[in-house]
Formats: C-alpha cells, sequence, structure tokens
C-alpha cells in the first residue's frame, strides 16, 4: 500500500520536471527562428569575443542540442543534459556554466526566502488559531480581517517598495537593499558576516511574512471556524478539558492539515515572488540575476534558472505529499479518489 | 434597487469591492477628462518634479505626468486583467465542462494536463514564453494575451470540481431520463446553477491574471512603452527612484495598485458568499 | 423525603436573533432520583439536545441560560468557568448523539480516554495509563487492541462503545445520553443500549436519556418526560405513563407505534411541530390537539401540576381536578 503511493508521487515529480524541461526546448522552436542561436552570434558579434571562443560557444550549443542530428534526437539530448544538471553556458559569463552561477547566485536568496517561508508559516498559523478561537474577543477579527486580505493579495514585490519606503528610506532603521554591506566579501564562514547578511535580510525577510502569514492566517481561522462547529471539539468540551488542550490538540491540529495543502500549493507563488522581490531589494542572487537574463536575452540562463527553481518546488512539494500522511492517519499511503 | 443595497448591507464586502472598481473605472474614464493622456509617455513635461499645483502627482524621471499615468495606467492594466480573465474563463468554462460532465478518459486527460500545468509555476511559463518575445515591442493587448496562457487552469479545475458535484444531483438525473441531450442539459440545467459560481469565478481569474501580470511588469516584461502600473514600478526599480527621494513616484502607483487588488479580492470574497449559499450568514 | 439527585427548575434557554427570540427550551422543571433513570422524549426540534447542552452548560452566545440546574444540591448555572469544568466528565458526563465524528480524528484512542482523566487532576503511574484504558475499553466490550488505534478505524458502534467509556471513565453521578444509539443500525443499537444499561445500572449512576423512540424509552427508563416545542407536557412512571396517558400529546405519541399483530392503519399526527422563534402565547399543541379547548389553549399555557403523586401533567383539560 504504501509504496504505490510512494511511486505515484515519484513518477508526478518527473512528469512535472520533464514538462518544464520539454517546454524549454520548445518555445524556441515555436517562433520559426532560433533565437538561441540568434542571440549567441549577435552576443559574439557585439563583445568581440576571439575566434576560438565564438567557434567553442557554437560548439557547445550544438552538442547541447544536438542540432546536427535529427529533432528527436536533439530532444532527448537535451532531456539527458536536463537531468544531469547541465544547462550549458551562459552568454553573459562566458565561461561561466548555468550551474555555476545558480549555486553562487542560490547561496543569496535561498537563506532568506527559506527562512521567510518557516516565519512566515508559523506566524500565520498560530495567528490564524488565535484569531479564529472562540474564546478571542471579536473585534480582534473584525479589526484584523480588512488589512489582512489586503495584505495577502498584494504582490511581495509591492510591499517590498513600502517596506523600503518606510524603514530604510523614511526612518534609516534597515538598509535600502543589498545582502550584505557593499565593503565585505561574501564568507559564508565568518560570523561578521553572518550578521551583516542577517541584519540585510530582515526586510526580504518580513516582506515574505506578511505576504504570506496574512493568507495562511485567513485560512486558518476560516478552518477554526468550521473547526469548532465539528462534534469532536463539542464532546471533548463536554469532558471537561482544558482549554488550552482543546485549542491545540483538537481545534489546531484538525485545522492545520487543509493549510498544510495549502502551504504546498503556495510555494511555487512564494519562491517565485521572492525571485522578483529580489530585484527589488538589490540582491544579487537568484531572481536577480535572471531578471539581467531576461533583460540581456541570456537564454541558457533563463532556462536555467528556471527548471532549477520548478525542480525545487516540485522537490519541495514531493516532500509535503510524504509529511501529509504523517500527520493525518485518516490517509494512509494507499491509492486516493481523484 | 433598495432590495440590492439591502443585500450589500448584508454582504458589506461585496458592496465595498464592487464600489471601489467603479470609482477606479470613473477615475479612468472621467480622468482623461481632466489630462492630456499624452502626457502619460515620456518626455512630455518637466521630469522629477515633486507634487505640485501645476503636476498634483508630480513628474518622472523621464518627464511623464504622473497624474496622467495614472489615470491612462489605471485602464490599461484592467484592461490586462479583463483580457487575461475573459480568457483564462473562456477557456477554463470548456475544458471544465468537458472534463466534468464526460468523466472517463477525456476526463484523466484533461486533469491530468492541469495538474502538472499547475505544478509548474504560471509565473515561470510566462517568462518562458515572454523572453521569446523580449525583442518585440509588447502591447497592452499581447500582455493580456500571454498571461492568459495560464489563467485557464485554475478555473478549470475549479469548474470541473463544480460540474462534477453538480453532475450526480437528482435534478440533473431527471433531466436525462426526460430525454435532454448533453449539450442542453449543459446549458439549461448546470449553467444557470453554476452563474453564481462562474461570476465568482471571473472575478478570481481577473484577479490572478493582474497579479500575474504585474509580477511579470516588474522584471521589465511588459509593454515597456506603456504606463501600466507594474511598468511604472519597474522604472521605479530601474532608475532608483527612492535613492532620488522621489517618494510620489513610488507611492501612486502602489495605491492604485492596492485598491485594484483588494476590489478585486472584496468582490471575490462578497460573491464567493452568494455561490455558496452555506456560508451565508444565517437568520 | 431524600433530596433528588438532579434538580432544574424553570430552566429557559432563550437565543437572541435578528429574526426575534428563539425559546428553545421555555421553563423546563424535572428531577432525577439518585439510581434512577429518566427518559426524555420529544420530536426533533423539541428542545431536547438544547436542554442537554444546557445542563452542560454549553449554550454558547446568542444563547443564554436561566433558571436552575442542582446537581446533588450545587447550582451549576452558579459555578465558575474552572469550576463548571471540573465538574463536567466528573459529575455529569455526556454520551454525544453521532458519535461518527465525537472523536478527534487525529488522536489515538488511548490518548483521547486518558485526556479527560488527566485534566482532571488524575495522575497515573508508567503502566497504570495502560491498564486503565484496557479496563474502560473492557467495561463496553472492547478489546484492549483498540486503544492503539484511530477512530476512522473503527464502526459506528465500537465509537460509540468508546464514547460511553469515556463518559463513564471517572464515574460521574449523572449521565446524559443524547439519543446514543439513533445513528446505528437496529442490531448494533440494541448491543449498546443494554451495555449502557447494565453499566448504569451496576455503577449505580442516575440517567437522563434523551430519545424520539418510544419502544425503547419503555424498555429502559423508570421515569418518561414528554417535552414538545420547549415546554414540557407529562411527566411520570413509565409504565404508569403506558398504560394511563393523560396529556393528548403523549396518547397520540404511544398510538402512533405499530403494534405488532396489529395490522391496522397508521396513526400519526396531523400538523407540524410550530416554530419556537418568538412563539405565540398558549399551548404549543394547540393546533394539532385533537382534544383542543377553544378560546383557552391557543390563549394560555398550561401550569405543569402534579396530579397523581409522581404524575405531572401540562394540560387544560385537567384545570379542575384536585
Amino acid at each position: 500500500m504504501k509504496a504505490s503511493y510512494v511511486v505515484r508521487r515519484v513518477i508526478f515529480l518527473f512528469m512535472v520536471i520533464w514538462t518544464a524541461a520539454s517546454l524549454n526546448f520548445i518555445l524556441p522552436h515555436l517562433t520559426g527562428r532560433d533565437p538561441i542561436r540568434e542571440q549567441l552570434e549577435q552576443q559574439i558579434a557585439s563583445q568581440g569575443r576571439p575566434a576560438k571562443d565564438a567557434a567553442a560557444m557554437i560548439a557547445t550549443y550544438n552538442r547541447l542540442f544536438g542540432l546536427d542530428k535529427p529533432l528527436w534526437e536533439q530532444y532527448l539530448v537535451y532531456i539527458k543534459n536536463v537531468f544531469r544538471l547541465d544547462f550549458g553556458f551562459s552568454m553573459m559569463e562566458y565561461p561561466r556554466t548555468v550551474m555555476e552561477i545558480i549555486i553562487a547566485r542560490g547561496k543569496i536568496t535561498l537563506p532568506f526566502v527559506a527562512v521567510g517561508i518557516v516565519i512566515a508559516f508559523i506566524v500565520g498559523i498560530l495567528l490564524g488559531a488565535l484569531m479564529g478561537w472562540s474564546r478571542s474577543p471579536a473585534w480582534i477579527s473584525a479589526i484584523a480581517i480588512p488589512p489582512l486580505m489586503a495584505a495577502s493579495s498584494i504582490p511581495q514585490f509591492v510591499i517590498a517598495l513600502l517596506l523600503i519606503f518606510f524603514f530604510a528610506f523614511k526612518i534609516r532603521l534597515f538598509p535600502l537593499g543589498y545582502p550584505y554591506p557593499l565593503d565585505m566579501t561574501e564568507n559564508w564562514g565568518d560570523p561578521q558576516f553572518l550578521l551583516q547578511y542577517a541584519y540585510h535580510a530582515v526586510l526580504p525577510i518580513m516582506t515574505i511574512v506578511i505576504v504570506e502569514a496574512s493568507g495562511w492566517a485567513l485560512g486558518m481561522r476560516a478552518m477554526m471556524v468550521t473547526v469548532e462547529g465539528e462534534d469532536y471539539t463539542v464532546f471533548a468540551e463536554a469532558k471537561g478539558l482544558k482549554p488550552s488542550r482543546i485549542f491545540l490538540r483538537y481545534m489546531l491540529r484538525n485545522a492545520l492539515l487543509p493549510s498544510l495543502t495549502g502551504l504546498a500549493l503556495r510555494i511555487g507563488f512564494v519562491i517565485t515572488g521572492a525571485a522578483v522581490a529580489e530585484a527589488y531589494f538589490n540582491y544579487n542572487g537568484l531572481g536577480a540575476r535572471l531578471g539581467a537574463a531576461i533583460a540581456s536575452f541570456d537564454y541558457f540562463v533563463i532556462y536555467g534558472i528556471a527548471t532549477i527553481i520548478v525542480i525545487c518546488i516540485a522537490s519541495a512539494t514531493f516532500i509535503m505529499d510524504m509529511i501529509y500522511p504523517l500527520l493525518d492517519p485518516r490517509i494512509s499511503y494507499r491509492a486516493q479518489k481523484g | 434597487m433598495s432590495g440590492f443595497l439591502s443585500y450589500v448591507r448584508r454582504n458589506p464586502a461585496l458592496g465595498v469591492g464592487i464600489g471601489m472598481l467603479l470609482f477606479l473605472l470613473l477615475f479612468t474614464t472621467l480622468g482623461r477628462l481632466f489630462v492630456n493622456p499624452l502626457h502619460a509617455y515620456p518626455l512630455s513635461v518637466m521630469p522629477t518634479q515633486p507634487p505640485s499645483a501645476q503636476y498634483p502627482f508630480g513628474t518622472d524621471v523621464q518627464g511623464r505626468d504622473l497624474l496622467a499615468v495614472m489615470v491612462v495606467g489605471t485602464g490599461l492594466t484592467l484592461q490586462i486583467g479583463a483580457i487575461a480573465g475573459a480568457i483564462g474563463l473562456s477557456v477554463g468554462i470548456v475544458l471544465g465542462f468537458v472534463a466534468g460532465y464526460s468523466g472517463g478518459v477525456l476526463d484523466t486527460v484533461i486533469t491530468s494536463v492541469i495538474d502538472v500545468y499547475m505544478s509548474i509555476p504560471g509565473f515561470l511559463i510566462l517568462v518562458l514564453i515572454a523572453s521569446i518575445f523580449s525583442k518585440v515591442d509588447l502591447g497592452v493587448t499581447e500582455m493580456g494575451l500571454i498571461v492568459s496562457i495560464v489563467s485557464w487552469a485554475g478555473p478549470a479545475r475549479a469548474i470541473r470540481a463544480q460540474v462534477l458535484s453538480m453532475r450526480e444531483r437528482p435534478f440533473v438525473m431527471m433531466s436525462k431520463l426526460s430525454g435532454m441531450g448533453t449539450f442542453e442539459i449543459i446549458m439549461k440545467e448546470l449553467v444557470p446553477n453554476l452563474a453564481p459560481y462562474l461570476v465568482m469565478s471571473l472575478s478570481q481569474t481577473v484577479y490572478g491574471g493582474l497579479q500575474a501580470s504585474l509580477g511579470l511588469e516588474a522584471l521589465g516584461i511588459g509593454a515597456r512603452r506603456e504606463p501600466t502600473m507594474g511598468m511604472t514600478l519597474y522604472y521605479v526599480q530601474y532608475y532608483s527612484a527612492l535613492m532620488l527621494g522621489m517618494w510620489w513616484w513610488v507611492i501612486e502607483p502602489i495605491i492604485v495598485i492596492v485598491l485594484v487588488l483588494t476590489s478585486l479580492v472584496m468582490t471575490s470574497f462578497g460573491l464567493d458568499e452568494i455561490a455558496n449559499p452555506r456560508r451565508r450568514k444565517t437568520v | 423525603m431524600k433530596q433528588p439527585l438532579v434538580e432544574i427548575k424553570d430552566l429557559k434557554t432563550y437565543f437572541y436573533v435578528k429574526a426575534g427570540t428563539v425559546k428553545a427550551v421555555d421553563g423546563l422543571t424535572l428531577t432525577v432520583e439518585t439510581g434512577t433513570k429518566l427518559g426524555l422524549v420529544g420530536e426533533s426540534g423539541s428542545g431536547k439536545t438544547t436542554m442537554a447542552l444546557a445542563i452542560m452548560r454549553m449554550i454558547r452566545p446568542p444563547g443564554t441560560i436561566q433558571g436552575q440546574i442542582l446537581v446533588d444540591g450545587v447550582d451549576l448555572l452558579k459555578l465558575s468557568e474552572e469550576e463548571m469544568r471540573k465538574a463536567r466528565l466528573s459529575k455529569i458526563a455526556m454520551i454525544p448523539q453521532g458519535a461518527m465524528n465525537s472523536l478527534n480524528p487525529v488522536a489515538r484512542i488511548k490518548d483521547q480516554v486518558l485526556d479527560g482523566m488527566l485534566d482532571h487532576g488524575e495522575k497515573f503511574a508508567r503502566g497504570e495509563e495502560e491498564k486503565r484504558v484496557a479496563y474502560l475499553l473492557d467495561m463496553v466490550g472492547l478489546q484492549a487492541k483498540v486503544a492503539k488505534m484511530f477512530p476512522h478505524e473503527l464502526s459506528g458502534g465500537m465509537k460509540q462503545r468508546v464514547t460511553a467509556a469515556i463518559a463513564l471513565s471517572m464515574h460521574p453521578k449523572v449521565l446524559i445520553a443524547d439519543e446514543p444509539t439513533s445513528a446505528l443500525d437496529v442490531v448494533i443499537q440494541r448491543e449498546v443500549m443494554e451495555m449502557i444499561t447494565r453499566l448504569v445500572n451496576d455503577l449505580n449512576l442516575s440517567m437522563i436519556l434523551i430519545g424520539h423512540d418510544m419502544g425503547l424509552m419503555a424498555q429502559t427508563v423508570d421515569r418518561l418526560a414528554v417535552m414538545y416545542a420547549g415546554h414540557i407536557m407529562e411527566i411520570g412512571d413509565v409504565r404508569d405513563m403506558f398504560a394511563d396517558p393523560l396529556h393528548p400529546y403523549t396518547k397520540a405519541l404511544i398510538n402512533s407505534l405499530p403494534v405488532l399483530g396489529n395490522r391496522g392503519v397508521f396513526h400519526g399526527i396531523p400538523g407540524v411541530p410550530p416554530s419556537v422563534i418568538n412563539p405565540p402565547p398558549g399551548c404549543p399543541f394547540a393546533s394539532r390537539c385533537p382534544d383542543v379547548i377553544a378560546g383557552i389553549c391557543e390563549s394560555q399555557t398550561a401550569p405543569l401540576r402534579e396530579l397523581r403523586p409522581g404524575r405531572w401533567v401540562a394540560c387544560h383539560l385537567y384545570d379542575g381536578e384536585k
């Protein structure tokens, strides 16, 4: 029973990655032209690269896409490379490979995004649970809901601008941007560096928290209201249980389950939103690099970063799928109806 | 009319949402009487002016009158949302009904496509597609079309779920027994019953489409020559408006964006109450 | 005469809503002697479950509770929140109606059986917890291995037994059983009801059994109270009431029971129960009563009077007596 569930989820994971990679392959070919080659040649021309470099780049391009072979073989070669995480070279920063760039920039982006998501989830769930509890005064919900609704619907980069405006520009509490002070070099072993990174990361993390926690709080609150009306909550009260136990073990624990599903679905939005917001914080992480790649038509980087993000999201969803049955005993690893 | 008003009192979210939308529509249409729409484009007026009597909303670095930008841009932003919403919902309706009503292999295929499609963040799909076109000058309509490439998946899935649950209801069985054809049942029984839900879905799809377009524009993928709200913020970032102290250029588009999005959220929320009578507050 | 264990005096549970006042329970008075079983019958919507919740003091706003609920001499309505919480389960316990959903889906049976006791200050040494749970499960006819399971792994009857085990785990003085078997199929109904009755007898508890099944009442309880639209119509010894029902509603209820061997016409009660929102004055049964007295019944509520020792009736038919 257990095995088939896991297997299906793994298959789904691969399907998603394969689809994303396929899209990457198909899209340039759809236009009839070959935008990549055009860009490559233009790049070479404008940068005045030495001949051997130019030849090497075009050779790599051919190898990546197997251009001398029939189309379906090209496709297979490409897919194979994707699963080996070989996305080729960056046209802008030749000879750096795309993977090199992703790892280097990812180190800037990943910490604050991961921390942001975790904090946002915890804050959101607790806030929503407290708002939805019948023992909480009603006016708290009434006052809090409209701003929460607004906050959850605004894109991250807009919140980013607002935060920068108020807390970095008007009141100089936090830096205006950049992941660490300009006079420092990136050194993850240095505690001073880590401290500065954390300090600079406060506003970006707050951006994620404001947008996501508000959404989860509203969802959690609604679930708590539903759970409150369930028979098991009534019986728990009839048993004379302590209010804290009812809140935590009977209500929150049950209301949490749909919120976890919601988390899994939302991760895609959070990560892409953070990538965009990053540019507004002048972080030279993955998001900003993606923006730069778009502006300069550095296709390999665009596809590489996009694919990596898809892989991250699909993996995160997969992990959540594995965790969920552990928390909800009703879902065994058996097959579920669609 | 009085009936409508008394309903709104019970459903404030809907009232507020629609009210805000109407206000924005009026702003963008009637506002054109007070500004010169051409001033919403670069090199029209003195650049970098803070708000004054002459330029109530100030001007930006490229010489746009920001009042004109707000008036014109609000309409353009709404337009993108409308196009993405309309197309997304239409495709979503067709696919949702086909999948939900026919079931079987067709349903499985469509559902699988939707599931995989929705696992890849729509934003990334749009980035990939738009980057192909990035050398082309995009207009507002094109942006709407591009966004609708992903905006159909959500409604399709939701509508399919609704159709599935309605399909088993007794009144549908009755229609089948009395000999109604499939198409007839869909048009005469299912659609009218789902009408409130479809309207809510429209509101949600427009909202989603707007979010997606804003995200793209924030990275500079959009109708670069047009003064949409997202593009305006892109230029805010590009020209480091905050470093230059041009707070007005930052705040104004944000206010419009907040108004537009909040109005859509409120409207969706209010419509949800109509579509889901169980949620209605009783007595 | 010994003081009854439970004395409910003029209990009123009103809900104040926009449309008016819902008088779910309107002036209910009854007593339960120690070690006896009182049945409370009525149609759906007569206010039975509301009464049960009111006794447990679990009515939420916009509902209010007025009157007196004395258990062992203590007025429950005057207790503080914390005192009332402690009284639940230890002094007065409830077996809920639909056990399908009354157990926490994400907690094991063992934890749910224990947490009530733990929150009332009971302490267990190592290993004692399992023993106690096994003992309670055995008491209701379940095997010890049920303790490790989750609610969704149990059948409806098993779940109901678990709730009974929980309700009895602290030997309360009063057990309120709110239609404990209505959601079960007929065969299981009998088993579960027998189990509950046996335990109540063995532990010498008092019980209030709420239901709408007259036949079940006849087999189980000592005294019977008949409720209609928030009012008590008649109370008395159960055998007496079946033999000689005094209130027209009681008569109609008994008449509507199908009798084995009697293949005749089924008697129902024509009409529908009245709405309890802003109820009009007068006897609530007046519109359906075959013995209605014009001019009096629609305008004046009949008070509940003790016509004979132990038999109380609220009906204008007996206005002249005593």
